[in-house]
């Protein structure tokens, strides 16, 4: 199958969904106010509200890797010493078997009451949601390592610190992109949900203010873009994914 | 006759006599989390000379494996002794290279790479690290495969980037840990036949692990074989042939197969002993 064909096939059902969209708005065989035509909520990008909502998926996408910026980092680090050193296990991992079934939605209030209602609450948010994945992800991928790894990384001479560095850091590495994946899906509900309650500004804010005020091809155009963005970061982020894993599949 | 034994000339206490390898009344428990310990190794003691090929030969579950990592230093000593050039073993180190059954090669890394780690490791100098990683590249027949993930080489292929990786750190020691165990035995054979030649030219002291007694005589200057658990050594039987033979030379003669079966009547017991008798 060549490639224009392939991608026709990956296509067509996306396609058939949005034909039938049209169809089912213009028929009117359900309320305009319930589902706007496709074409009016495209309408949308070339309109009146295009810039505003441009822009505040811009804000919202900021937000979004701001807290990935910590989250990645933190999540690592966090997860491969807990599986590393017996006492940050002791101390952390309670508190990490409390986080994980909370949904971290609910923690939206204190997060507000603790850190107002500014970027700062919405990115601690999103930060404390994707860390859990990434942790435990980071976890799992150092405590099923190979201990003949470990062990023949020491007999050539590595370090201790060089061991984790060189050996556990990439070994847990397939495991630890996983989580991250999970952690990028998670932060797109997270910078939409805490909008929805806790800003002034962003993506999700219009999306409920669109909503009340009863601006609905606006509103679906919001949740169009949003979720055009979720799925275009998870397909590059699947695909530095297999980058920097090449080599290792046969 | 144990005074006849120590000849005047040997008791000069040289560098040569004295074993590279000691392991004193060694004890192994291993300590699982849940459940009772379980003696793994019970009263072993053992020389390896320098220079020697010692093969380790017992029924899986003996603590053969155990008593190779307790040497590596990847295990903590519990009970006894064993000292390496003279100094007791407290962790691993480049003094003693290991080659384990399931490759443990960085499935990161290229041949290249894996080869250069350890001699990055050794502190050697960019230029002398390429050129020996080139040589024993080419000493374990992979040269063009340098830039090569393991994930693309043969298991084969892959032991022999492993032995690589540890003969370029040039260690006093050998350790190899059922190296050929996890390949079919056309490749087994041909290993075998490649690691005996590469000992003949650059010999190193060697502690072979393995459950195949023809690979035990074939390689081997002495083999220890040893009980079911807990492990001690049986009997340690010479098996040297004259230097120079190459594998299939050997296999050919006739106390060959004459050491094979006195061995395997040795294993044999032990092996039904372990619980693997079904398999004659």
């Amino acid at each position: 199958m060549s490639a224009a064909a392939s991608l026709f096939s990956r296509a067509a059902p996306l396609l058939i969904l949005a034909a039938l969209w049209e169809f089912v708005a213009r028929a009117g065989i359900v309320s305009p106010g319930a589902l706007p035509a496709l074409s009016s909520v495209l309408a949308v990008f070339a309109g009146e509200f295009s810039r505003e909502l441009f822009y505040h998926t811009w804000l919202s996408l900021v937000r979004g890797a701001i807290a990935m910026a910590f989250a990645i980092p933190f999540g690592i680090a966090a997860g491969i010493l807990i599986a590393w050193y017996l006492p940050v296990r002791v101390v952390l991992n309670p508190l990490l078997q409390c986080l994980y079934p909370m949904p971290k939605v609910a923690l939206i209030p204190l997060t507000i009451i603790w850190l107002g209602i500014g970027n700062l609450s919405k990115i601690s948010l999103i930060f404390v949601g994707a860390l859990v994945p990434i942790v435990m992800s980071a976890y799992q991928g150092a405590r099923s390592i190979e201990q003949t790894l470990l062990w023949t990384a020491r007999s050539l001479g590595a370090r201790e610190s060089e061991v984790l560095r060189e050996v556990l850091l990439p070994a847990a590495l397939p495991e630890i992109l996983n989580g991250v994946r999970t952690a990028l899906a998670l932060a797109f509900i997270l910078i939409v949900a805490g909008e929805f309650v806790i800003a002034n500004n962003g993506v999700g804010n219009l999306i409920n203010l669109w909503g009340q005020a009863g601006q609905y091809p606006a509103m679906f155009a919001g949740v169009l873009l949003i979720s055009a963005a979720g799925f275009a970061v998870d397909r590059a982020f699947v695909a530095l994914s297999s980058r920097m894993l090449a080599g290792r599949q046969s | 006759m144990t005074q006849a034994d120590v000849s005047p000339s040997s008791g000069g206490g040289s560098d040569a006599a004295a074993p590279v390898i000691g392991v004193r009344d060694l004890d192994h428990e291993y300590r699982p989390q849940r459940g009772k310990p379980v003696l793994a190794l019970s009263n072993i003691s053992l020389d390896v000379k320098r220079r020697e090929f010692l093969a380790l030969l017992g029924p899986s579950g003996c603590g053969k494996s155990t008593l190779l990592y307790l040497i590596g230093g990847f295990l903590p000593v519990q009970k006894g002794s064993i000292s390496v050039n003279g100094a007791p073993v407290v962790v691993p180190g480049p003094d003693r290279g290991v080659v384990f059954q399931n490759f443990a090669l960085f499935p990161w890394k290229t041949v290249r790479q894996n080869v250069l780690y350890g001699l990055e490791k050794q502190g050697i100098a960019r230029k002398e690290r390429e050129e020996r990683a080139s040589h024993y590249i080419d000493m374990v027949h992979l040269s063009g495969f340098e830039d090569n993930y393991p994930s693309q080489l043969s298991g084969g292929m892959k032991q022999r980037v492993a032995i690589a990786r540890t003969l370029a750190t040039e260690p006093g020691i050998l350790l190899m840990d059922e190296p050929f165990g996890a390949l079919d035995s056309q490749t087994r054979t041909i290993l075998q036949g490649e690691l005996l030649s590469i000992w003949a030219r650059s010999p190193m002291t060697v502690v072979f692990v393995t459950h195949d007694v023809r690979e035990a005589v074939l390689l081997a200057d002495r083999v220890a074989v040893m009980t079911a658990r807990p492990g001690t050594v049986k009997a340690i039987v010479d098996t040297r042939f004259p230097e120079g033979m190459g594998a299939e030379e050997i296999m050919r003669t006739r106390e060959f197969t004459e050491r094979v079966d006195a061995l395997w009547g040795m294993v044999r017991s032990e092996a039904v002993a372990a619980g693997a008798g079904g398999r004659a």
